[in-house]
């Protein structure tokens, strides 16, 4: 802490995030936050595509136009309208309760907003992703689980997922990374992640180009961590044999 | 013969609108062991998939055992517990070992008791000579290795009869003649094998009786030496000099 105050005092380089423990406490919150939004998005989103891409190999026309539709309004709109979509437009229409001093609260508040948004909006390019992995699946193999017994939904669970898995886990790792970097945009509707408050401290202290430098570093060092954690279950999960050889 | 296994009655079928197979009737006893023999495009593999339902019928009727192949009810499980299949392209499962691979169907599919199955697998691994092999990944071995371990697999189901789809298509020279060994050891046994081959050599030593395929029709059959020796059609002869 001392050396930060000295920095700042002798070196001009103020990173109150280090010695003032208020500016410290928010900052650690803003990158909880953004953690935990990207963690239950990335769950949420991958759950999504599973299920949806389920729905597309059925041969129901239904089901897969729902998800067609899904994947199309979601990936033709840009994520920060979605977010407002949701959060001015459908928020306004959820109903309110009031809270012990007679102030309306919404039943679903801004960070429930941004998960929602951010689930659709990665979930549908998930579907895509999962959707390239299924049909990179010889259909040979998918014969003969059917000669061996196992029923579409078994052939799904069993040989089809696992395989998939691994053809998309490149191009779900792409997603998961631009997903992590997406979720600066529930800034807009005011979900006091990591950017929301370094703009809050860099407004208190002036110390506009320190914290810019701060938030490279800690995204950075972010998706860093969630690239490693990917391309190692990527070699963990490598079959001999089955796709790129090495 | 009084009461055929596999029967086919006037099957047919077309993928769009070019027929395949054009009114085939076949009847298979047990332990009986057939090859079926004839030009790319004559619908032999079609035959074979008929029979597990793994294509369904336009026409005609398929009986394996009690099952209605054709009926609208099938019970699928019970017909792959009845009927195993062999694929020219081994079609293991690339993410589980050779052991998952033969166990898996009766235990996920069957629901039969996982410690039985997998001593099961693992004498049948022993028996196509690849005990030493079971916890390697399909990927890990030869294309013969692996074609043996999918007689394995489909062994494991405990079938009453096994399909063969030219299972030595895709092999090199050398690795024929052990997956041939293994198909060989098992007709013997009493197995009802059904084989789509163009090893010659092989179905005359190892099946009962020969089909003749050319057009999506069964041309002519007869056992082996009847078979080689006085083929009676025209389009028999003229195949079987030039794979001869």
């Amino acid at each position: 802490m001392k050396f930060f105050r000295a920095l700042h005092e002798r070196g001009g380089i103020n990173l109150t995030i280090f010695y003032d423990p208020f500016d410290m406490s928010r900052f650690i919150h803003g990158l909880y936050l953004t953690v935990v939004l990207f963690l239950i998005c990335a769950v949420a989103s991958v759950l999504l595509g599973l299920f949806a891409v389920a729905f597309l190999t059925l041969p129901y026309r239904v089901p897969r136009a729902i998800v067609r539709g899904y994947v199309a309004f979601f990936r033709n709109t840009p994520p920060l309208v979605q977010i407002y979509f949701f959060y001015f437009g459908l928020g306004a229409l959820v109903p309110t309760s009031r809270n012990a001093y007679g102030l309306p609260v919404a039943m679903v508040n801004n960070f429930d907003w941004a998960l929602i948004a951010l689930s659709l909006y990665a979930g549908a390019f998930n579907v895509e992703i999962f959707r390239a992995g299924i049909e990179a699946i010889h259909h040979s193999i998918v014969e003969a689980a059917t000669a061996l017994g196992y029923s579409k939904a078994a052939t799904f669970l069993h040989v089809m997922v696992p395989l998939a898995w691994r053809i998309s886990l490149p191009a779900l790792s792409n997603n998961l990374i631009e997903l992590l970097k997406t979720t600066t945009l529930a800034y807009a509707i005011g979900v006091p992640e990591l950017l929301y408050v370094s703009n809050q401290i860099w407004s208190d202290n002036i110390n506009t180009f320190a914290m810019m430098n701060v938030l490279m570093v800690v995204y950075l060092l972010l998706v860093g961590v969630v690239a490693i954690a990917m391309h190692r279950w990527e070699r963990v999960l490598k079959l001999p044999g089955f796709g790129a050889a090495r | 013969m009084s009461d055929p296994f596999i029967k086919l009655h006037d099957v047919y079928k077309s993928f769009h609108d070019t027929p395949v197979l054009r009114g085939v009737s076949v009847d298979i006893a047990k332990g009986e062991v057939i090859c079926i023999i004839g030009p790319s495009g004559s619908g032999k593999s079609t035959i074979l998939r008929c029979i597990n339902a793994l294509t369904p019928v336009d026409q005609g009727f398929i009986q394996v055992g009690s099952i209605q192949v054709t009926s609208k009810n099938l019970d699928m499980v019970a017909l792959c517990h009845c009927v195993g299949m062999v694929f020219q392209q081994y079609n293991l499962f690339p993410h589980r070992t050779v052991l998952q691979n033969v166990s898996m169907a009766p235990i996920q599919v069957l629901k039969q008791n996982k410690a039985e199955v997998t001593e099961r697998a693992r004498a049948l691994l022993d028996k196509v000579k690849l005990g030493h092999r079971a916890n390697a990944y399909p990927g890990e071995l030869s294309g013969g290795q692996q074609q043996r371990v999918a007689i394995a697999r489909a062994l494991c189901m405990q079938p009453q009869a096994i399909l063969f789809d030219e299972v030595t298509a895709a092999l090199d020279p050398e690795m024929v003649g052990e997956v041939l060994t293994v198909i060989k050891q098992i007709a013997n046994e009493g197995m009802t094998c059904v084989v789509v081959t163009h090893e010659m050599g092989f179905a005359r030593e190892v099946a009962d009786r020969i089909y003749f395929t050319d057009g999506g029709l069964i041309v002519e059959s007869g056992p082996p030496d009847e078979f080689f020796a006085n083929p009676a059609d025209e389009r028999t002869r003229s195949f079987l000099s030039k794979v001869l």
